[in-house]
């Protein structure tokens, strides 16, 4: 009896981790998410799903753009971390450590304030466009801050742990022995690690891009800090719908819509390349 | 469907009958429905027009001194000296912990609504907030503190008429001005070469991304209104439309650069925009603490004019210390030594003597720029320097000031 109630027990502190402090917030919001009101006056619960068809209506133009910003940011993540973490695993040597604590120690200052560094250093007349601006060899209106670019470099930036450390702990994991019995059987550089190497490590590009795609689309900082108006992410939306114009309904319902996008995006992700090469990944 | 047939037995043959299972199923779906509906928000107050007749005695029996007062203002307000508060120490044993912390109304209102809500302290005694669409909802929800005018004797003496009987307040039941001021156009001369002189010339071309407006709903709208002739105060929901046609004219031509709350200021330092809607004194007092020399000018078609007042949130821990300091900025001489700094339309006119006074303590440079607040039309204005001004349009409704958002809202989020 007691052997039968155990798993349960176990699952007893989690569960009501998650009960307190993800069913009841969210139970909240999708009540939140369906009342009418005012914040003066109060909100009443009333099924008003309407509030829905106007937040994406209103905007869309935001969800969309921070869907293209989260894909294009998290290409340029795996672009710029598979070298990075190919390099580390195969020719970090004893150092490997060291070099991944050097990828980590950013991360001591809150990303906050290195995105609020970058914004002064790429400021219209800052340290970097100042100079040449003064030699005529920018335009004076020239600006990078508040352009899609810098938005995009600053998620890049923010995020390329989060890509550099699952591909190379894929990596790491491939046996040498492997490599070079393809090398045996007459494979040159290439064709190793096209054939070989890759789909090897491509579980941990997946298990990068769920870990870089989630958060950088719904990402509400770099482009606050970096963008402009014309750069909102719908994090941003969301933020401002409940801060700034304590309209509540609308940031539920949004919140609901992103978390849906997201969702049915990586569902279907997960779905195309397959989730056990993941676990695996995960498991180890 | 067959007419021979009893709509209700033909209703029972085709629709799915429920089962106990469904049944469950269905309760479980309604206690969901009602675990929805009990996350309700309560509202904060019923709209209180007047307060009632006992309320400043009932607010205001009990409370004590405590000899220290928690000032939230927004920055650009003060000489960051202090020597006003520092006075106010002096002669009252009064501690003042004076901090910068309002950037925006919406956001303020946003920030520490939940906690009035629930009755707890703000972490603040006093707070200066303008006219419009927040104060409204803060006086709206009962959130403020009636003010008690036997303790207002500097206000009843030295405030000019005109703030004695505002729209937004009448009778100065939960306000008392601490200044106003007029929203109008800041540039940089040496980049914007042209002498600026309308509202047309935030939409102008040849300044393509270093346009700044502000992100406030309100002076947003107005712009866009008043650009187009409209008088935002006596506007309609038509007239809204246009505007935010208009403003999102200049967004997407690319020559609107970011709305901005109070660090328009330091986007305007930092070169970032070239000229930006501006509020009246920022610019003055930018220039004299960091040598530039940004230019302010209220354009043809005319400026808006605000006020920012002091009020006293419900749970504030010290009300006693806080209006008594309310009283202080209402002498004379403080009044004038304000002014003098921060160059916003003082609320006391006397002052306007005292600052020609302590001009003439003064010699060369010094002199000749104090002279020049007591007879800036920016700080004193006489009654002929208001006809260009307009100002805010007041909510009759809480629907119409929704309406009002919701047309301007999605414009500021891009």
């Amino acid at each position: 009896m007691r052997r039968a109630l155990a798993p349960y027990f176990l699952i007893l502190p989690g569960g009501l981790w998650l009960l307190l402090f993800f069913a009841v917030p969210m139970i909240t919001m999708l009540s939140l998410s369906l009342q009418q009101g005012d914040v003066v006056s109060g909100y009443v619960f009333t099924f008003h799903w309407q509030t829905y068809v106007d937040a994406i209506a209103n905007y869309r133009t935001q969800l969309v753009r921070s869907l293209v910003y989260g894909a294009v940011a998290t290409l340029v993540l795996i672009v710029l971390a598979f070298p990075v973490a190919y390099w580390i695993a195969f020719y970090g040597g004893r150092r490997k450590p060291t070099y991944l604590f050097l990828l980590l120690l950013p991360f001591f200052v809150s990303f906050v304030l290195r995105t609020i560094s970058w914004r002064q250093i790429l400021t219209d007349e800052g340290m970097l466009l100042g100079p040449l601006k003064q030699i005529h060899l920018l335009p004076s209106a020239f600006h990078i801050l508040g352009t899609p670019f810098a938005v995009i470099c600053g998620l890049v930036y923010n995020f390329l742990p989060f890509m550099v450390l699952p591909i190379y702990v894929a990596l790491e994991r491939i046996d040498p022995r492997i490599v070079e019995a393809a090398r045996d059987l007459y494979a040159n550089p290439g064709t190793a690690f096209r054939k070989v190497v890759f789909p090897l490590a491509l579980p941990g590009v997946f298990a990068g891009v769920l870990m870089t795609f989630v958060p950088v689309s719904a990402d509400y900082v770099n482009s606050a800090v970096l963008g402009s108006s014309s750069t909102t992410m719908i994090g941003q939306v969301i933020q401002a719908q409940y801060l700034v114009n304590s309209d509540y309904p609308t940031a539920s319902a949004l919140s609901f819509v992103l978390m849906a996008v997201l969702l049915i995006g990586v569902f279907a992700y997960a779905r195309a390349l397959g989730t056990e090469d993941v676990m695996k990944v995960a498991a180890r | 469907m067959p007419n021979n047939i009893d709509p209700a037995l033909f209703r029972g043959m085709t629709q799915r009958r429920l089962g106990r299972r469904d049944a469950l199923r269905m309760g479980g779906v309604s206690a969901f429905a009602m675990a929805l509906a009990a996350c309700g928000v309560e509202g904060t107050g019923e709209p209180a027009t007047s307060a009632a007749p006992d309320a400043v005695a009932k607010f205001w029996a009990g409370k004590a001194s405590t000899k220290h007062v928690d000032f939230a203002n927004w920055p650009l307000y003060m000489d960051p000296k202090q020597p006003e508060l520092k006075k106010f120490t002096a002669e009252t044993g009064i501690t003042v912990k004076y901090q910068e912390v309002i950037q925006e109304m919406a956001p303020w209102f946003a920030k520490v609504q939940p906690q009035l809500k629930a009755g707890q302290s703000i972490g603040y005694d006093l707070m200066v907030i303008t006219n419009g669409i927040q104060f409204k909802q803060f006086k709206d929800s009962g959130f403020l503190a009636p003010l008690d005018h036997a303790k207002l004797p500097n206000f009843a003496a030295n405030a000019a008429a005109k703030y004695k009987n505002e729209a937004f307040d009448p009778g100065n039941q939960y306000s008392v001005p601490w200044t106003s001021g007029i929203t109008g156009i800041a540039y940089d001369p040496a980049k914007v070469t042209r002498p600026i002189t309308k509202l047309a010339d935030l939409w102008d071309p040849a300044f393509k991304g270093k346009v700044g407006m502000f992100s406030d709903t309100q002076e947003l709208g107005n712009f866009g209104m008043m650009v187009l002739g409209i008088n935002p105060e006596k506007s309609t929901p038509d007239d809204w439309q246009k505007a935010a046609a208009k403003l999102k004219e200049q967004k997407s031509a690319g020559v609107l650069r970011n709305y901005y709350d109070q660090s328009y200021i330091d986007a305007l330092g930092k070169g970032e925009v070239w000229i930006t809607q501006a509020w009246s004194g920022d610019v003055f007092q930018k220039n004299a603490s960091e040598g530039s020399n940004f230019k302010f000018v209220i354009p043809q078609e005319g400026g808006t004019l605000w006020t920012d007042n002091f009020t006293i949130p419900v749970t504030a821990t010290s009300p006693v210390d806080a209006q008594t300091l309310i009283d202080f900025f209402y002498r004379v001489d403080i009044a004038a030594s304000l002014a003098e700094y921060i160059q916003y339309v003082c609320p006391v006119p006397a002052a306007q003597a005292q600052i020609k006074v302590d001009a003439a303590k003064l010699s060369g440079d010094d002199k000749t720029s104090m002279e020049a607040v007591a007879d800036s039309p920016l700080v004193f204005p006489v009654a002929g320097d208001y006809a260009n001004l307009h100002y805010y349009r007041e909510f009759t409704t809480v629907a119409e000031q929704q309406a009002y958002q919701k047309v301007f809202e999605p414009i500021v989020l891009g």
